[in-house]
């Protein structure tokens, strides 16, 4: 079907702004991606799956220029023993980053994979993202797929004794960086993958993630402060049988974020949990999607999403569970709640089951208001002004999704950033 | 059912359960009658429009809006986003209109009724007394009627074949009659109420109901007047390849109140047919309406063959401050299934409330649910929808819930329940929430479970059967929605809630 015309002329325009890196084992699985982008068009105003982002600055063929902002908190995850790996504005930066050695990993980088013919990371490079454009298309990560310069493959066959971050630092106010990321963990072994700062002006990252039987992944991501970055983030995640994996994603402003996870349990008793929580100010606009499928039996999976806005910021949230035919034993949880601290604020939210198998619990729940007027009255009439009372109020309410971090040093990290936002702006 | 004819009745299973069971597949009211129509010619364009406008006596202005309606239709696309499957309709191989032919001279006396049209009123299960005044015999509206009186409207095809209660409504200043009767007889109350809550062009279907409505009902309750019964309308098709479209429109005026029934039947047929209606409810200040349908319209058999497309269009907009809506319905027909009554809660401190269950066994697709906008302060919206799915069917919720930024201070509770009943069946849910302010409250809760095994073990062990255990479990998950109807449809209700899932488990 021929696309509407405005859709084809967008996705010319982008198209023509890149160049597909000489792509070496990778080839076949870019031009395929460009296929499914040529296809499908880039995402538009009147698409339903982007019914409350407006994709428009994310598919414009110049990114818009974003200031660099100068962060006067801490580095994140400082104080942990950590393997750095380090992007300046999308481009690996080897003097920053520690050398890439770790016992239980391999690390290569994307770009050096494409010199060779043969690597294990060409069964998964665009694997998982293909299979996740059904039902529903992705055509950004078909468009990093093809077009991504840069990322790394990390091959977990042990347990690492260290976490490894990667870490993005946003340099040029007009950096449009495009990374590529593909993890396999193997059966047994298990990884803690960290990801922080702003990476660009505009950045659009794809994290292709397989877990073999018994694995196990943590994923800790921070997205920077950046107020005026935007970035278009897609995990996919494949989970064999016994597996785990567990997210969780924590966004402090950036004009507009779109962060979209999508999840498929296809070994028998795989927990999938996954995990946001986001503070806005203003012109911010966060949205989550995510999107489950359960295809083995007695499944587990848990989304736990909230989000604290204020002055005029706007919080989406699109969470599907699917659960297929024969997927019996299933356990889905959803939950998607908002806070918000003024009436400016807005909360937009889509919450879905899709269910075809007869024995399963699932469930959602969605729900938006203000401070809890009765809680806030108990605190001030024990004494705490009401500064003080309505931090205590929004962080208590975070912290069902900081409680999904199991690494209590980490789930420290994310708390002391929430607490200086909420400090920086009451 | 030749196959459960030779089932074995187990020891210890009494004969009430094989009978219920051997009903399975069967629809109650699969039966047509065989009374001659006049049919307009097959299909639609601008003449059909017109005949129908003609055939119904209408006034110019009427005839227009209809013709624009029918323009604006050619030039739009059916939607396509509901979870269900079709194949494509034919909109020229149906009639438009067809109308019992003894009806083309108003009856004046019983005898001249067609009998066969009693006949169907009996089958209906309307009661004997009404059936004396859908006929039109004189004096019966004074005789003292038994128990809590009923106003009925019979539409049966395209035509309201008549009404009864006329006088008695009239002396509490309620307008009850036919639309086509409405159009003639208070076109000022028309003219302003039609169209101006579901617009022509609000969507494919009830674009198509504007061109080409060939009858429905409508209400009108003054100002201050507590309706002194429920009003009551029967849908029937019953002709072949026909589609319905009827038309309703309801204004309950400043500080009033109505209680309206809504029924439905069709013909078991081979062939699918088309129904696509519209409702609209206007409520001023003060005033409170409440809307109940039990839709049992032919679901298609257990193969999945024939049934009946619905695709409607209702909703109530709350004009005045304080004013009420509440919608109950109980979907337990049709092959296909497209429906969301909504609420315009405009006026502050308006109410709007959507009770519903809906059932689907065998290969019927259901994709119901509402809309709660909420534009005015202190507005309050609650939710709870109950689906059930059996055998190889589809049910989905689909809802929004809006708070705009002016409506400070509202509040909505959502509850959507799924149960499943068998493993090759589905249950989803489509919610949309969209919260502009942060002094209103919103609410959402859904679950999706199957029957609870030891729910029914407990049942088993206290001696029913599995059916009955199922059943019983069943109307306790649909309790919250069945409490909320008047009392004639409740008792339907629970009965059909019963009959739809029979042969869905074991």
């Amino acid at each position: 079907m021929a696309l509407p015309q405005a859709k084809q002329t967008a996705t010319e325009a982008r198209l023509a702004a890149l160049t597909m890196p000489d792509a070496g084992c990778t080839r076949g699985a870019r031009e395929d991606a460009l296929a499914r982008v040529l296809e499908s068009g880039l995402p538009g105003r009147r698409d339903e799956y982007w019914k409350y982002t407006q994709p428009d600055s994310l598919i414009s063929a110049e990114a818009l220029p974003a200031a660099v902002f100068v962060n006067d908190e801490p580095v994140l995850f400082n104080d942990l023993d950590r393997l750095k790996i380090v992007f300046v504005d999308g481009v690996f930066s080897a003097e920053e980053s520690d050398e890439l050695s770790l016992d239980g990993v391999k690390i290569d980088r994307i770009e050096d994979i494409c010199c060779k013919d043969i690597h294990w990371a060409k069964d998964l490079y665009g694997v998982l993202e293909a299979r996740g454009q059904s039902p529903v298309q992705r055509p950004l990560a078909a468009l990093n797929t093809a077009f991504a310069s840069d990322g790394v493959a990390i091959h977990v066959t042990g347990k690492p004794s260290k976490p490894i971050n990667l870490i993005y630092r946003h340099a040029s106010p007009t950096s449009d960086a495009i990374l590529h990321h593909v993890i396999r963990v193997e059966s047994g072994a298990e990884v803690t993958i960290l990801e922080s700062g702003p990476a660009a002006s505009r950045f659009n990252k794809c994290m292709e993630i397989e877990i073999a039987d018994k694995g196990t992944l943590h994923h800790v991501r921070a997205q920077g402060r950046d107020h005026e970055r935007r970035a278009a983030t897609h995990m996919f995640t494949r989970l064999g049988a016994e597996s785990v994996y567990k997210s969780f994603t924590l966004t402090a402003n950036g004009v507009l974020t779109r962060n979209e996870q999508v999840v498929e349990l296809t070994g028998d008793n795989a927990v999938a949990h996954v995990a946001g929580a986001c503070v806005g100010d203003g012109d911010f606009h966060h949205d989550d999607t995510v999107f489950i499928t359960h295809d083995a039996v007695n499944c587990e999976s848990r989304q736990v999403f909230k989000k604290v806005l204020r002055n005029g910021a706007t919080g989406v949230f699109q969470g599907k569970i699917l659960v297929k035919e024969g997927a019996q034993k299933t356990d889905g949880y959803q939950i998607s709640q908002s806070l918000l601290l003024d009436d400016d604020s807005q909360f937009l939210a889509k919450p879905e089951l899709e269910i075809y198998a007869d024995d399963v619990a699932c469930s959602h729940g969605s729900t938006s208001g203000a401070i809890d007027e009765t809680a806030l009255f108990y605190l001030r009439s024990r004494g705490v002004p009401v500064k003080d009372a309505t931090n205590m109020l929004t962080l208590a309410f975070l912290a069902e999704a900081v409680d999904e971090i199991e690494d209590n040093a980490l789930a420290d990290e994310i708390v002391s950033r929430l607490e200086g936002w909420l400090a920086r702006r009451s | 059912m030749a196959a459960l004819d030779q089932t074995q009745v187990k020891e210890g299973v009494d004969q009430e359960t094989v009978d219920a069971v051997r009903e399975v597949g069967t629809y109650k009211y699969g039966w047509d009658t065989d009374i001659e129509m006049e049919y307009a010619p097959k299909g639609v364009n601008p003449d059909i429009v017109r005949l129908i406008s003609g055939k119904n006596d209408e006034p110019e202005w009427m005839t227009e809006w209809r013709l624009a309606a029918f323009e604006r239709w050619t030039k739009m696309e059916e939607p396509k986003w509901a979870m269900v499957h079709y194949p494509p309709i034919d909109f020229q191989n149906q009639y438009y209109y067809a109308r019992p032919k003894s009806m083309e001279e108003k009856p004046k006396s019983l005898d001249e009724v067609d009998p066969k049209l009693l006949a169907t009123y009996e089958k209906l299960g309307i009661p004997l007394k009404e059936q004396m005044i859908l006929a039109g015999v004189e004096g019966a509206e004074d005789a003292p009627a038994e128990g809590r009186k009923v106003a009925v409207d019979a539409v049966f095809d395209s035509v309201s074949v008549g009404t009864t209660f006329q006088a008695e409504l009239k002396k509490a200043g309620v307008i009850f009659c036919s639309i086509s009767e409405a159009i003639k007889e208070h076109p000022e109350l028309v003219k302003k109420y039609l169209g101006t809550v579901v617009p022509v062009s609000d969507n494919f279907y009830a674009t198509l109901n504007s061109a080409v409505f060939s009858d429905g009902s409508f209400v009108y309750i003054p100002p201050g007047v507590r309706c002194p019964m429920e009003l009551s309308t029967y849908f029937r098709i019953n002709a072949e390849n026909t589609g319905q479209f009827e038309r309703t429109l309801i204004i309950a005026d400043k500080g009033s109140y109505v209680s309206y029934l809504e029924g439905c039947t069709a013909p078991q047929r081979d062939t699918a047919q088309l129904h696509a209606a519209v409702v609209e409810i206007i409520v001023e200040e003060d005033a409170e309406v409440k809307y109940s349908t039990v839709q049992n319209w032919f679901p298609g058999d257990e193969n999945g063959k024939g049934g009946i497309y619905n695709f409607v269009t209702k909703r109530a907009d709350c004009r005045g401050d304080r004013s009420k809506v509440m919608w109950t319905q109980v979907e337990t027909g049709s092959a296909v299934t497209w429906k969301y009554p909504s609420c315009i809660l405009r006026g502050n401190e308006s109410q709007g409330e959507f009770y519903s269950i809906a059932i689907a066994n065998n290969y019927q697709q259901a994709d119901t649910g509402t809309k709660m906008i909420h534009l005015g302060k202190n507005t309050k919206s609650r939710i709870v929808s109950k689906g059930i799915s059996a055998g190889k069917a589809q049910n989905t919720y689909r809802g929004l819930v809006s708070m705009h930024p002016k409506a400070k201070d509202s509040r909505n509770y959502t509850q959507c329940d799924s149960l499943l009943i068998g493993d090759k069946c589905g249950a989803h849910t489509v919610p949309y929430i969209e919260v502009r302010n942060n002094s209103s409250r919103v609410e959402h809760e859904a679950t999706t479970s199957k029957v609870d095994d030891d729910q029914l073990f407990y049942c088993r062990q206290r001696g029913m059967d599995e059916e009955e255990a199922v059943a019983l479990v069943v109307n306790g998950f649909c309790k919250d929605v069945l409490q909320a109807l008047p009392m004639e449809f409740a008792m339907e209700a629970q009965q059909l809630v019963a009959i739809s899932l029979e042969g869905s488990v074991g």
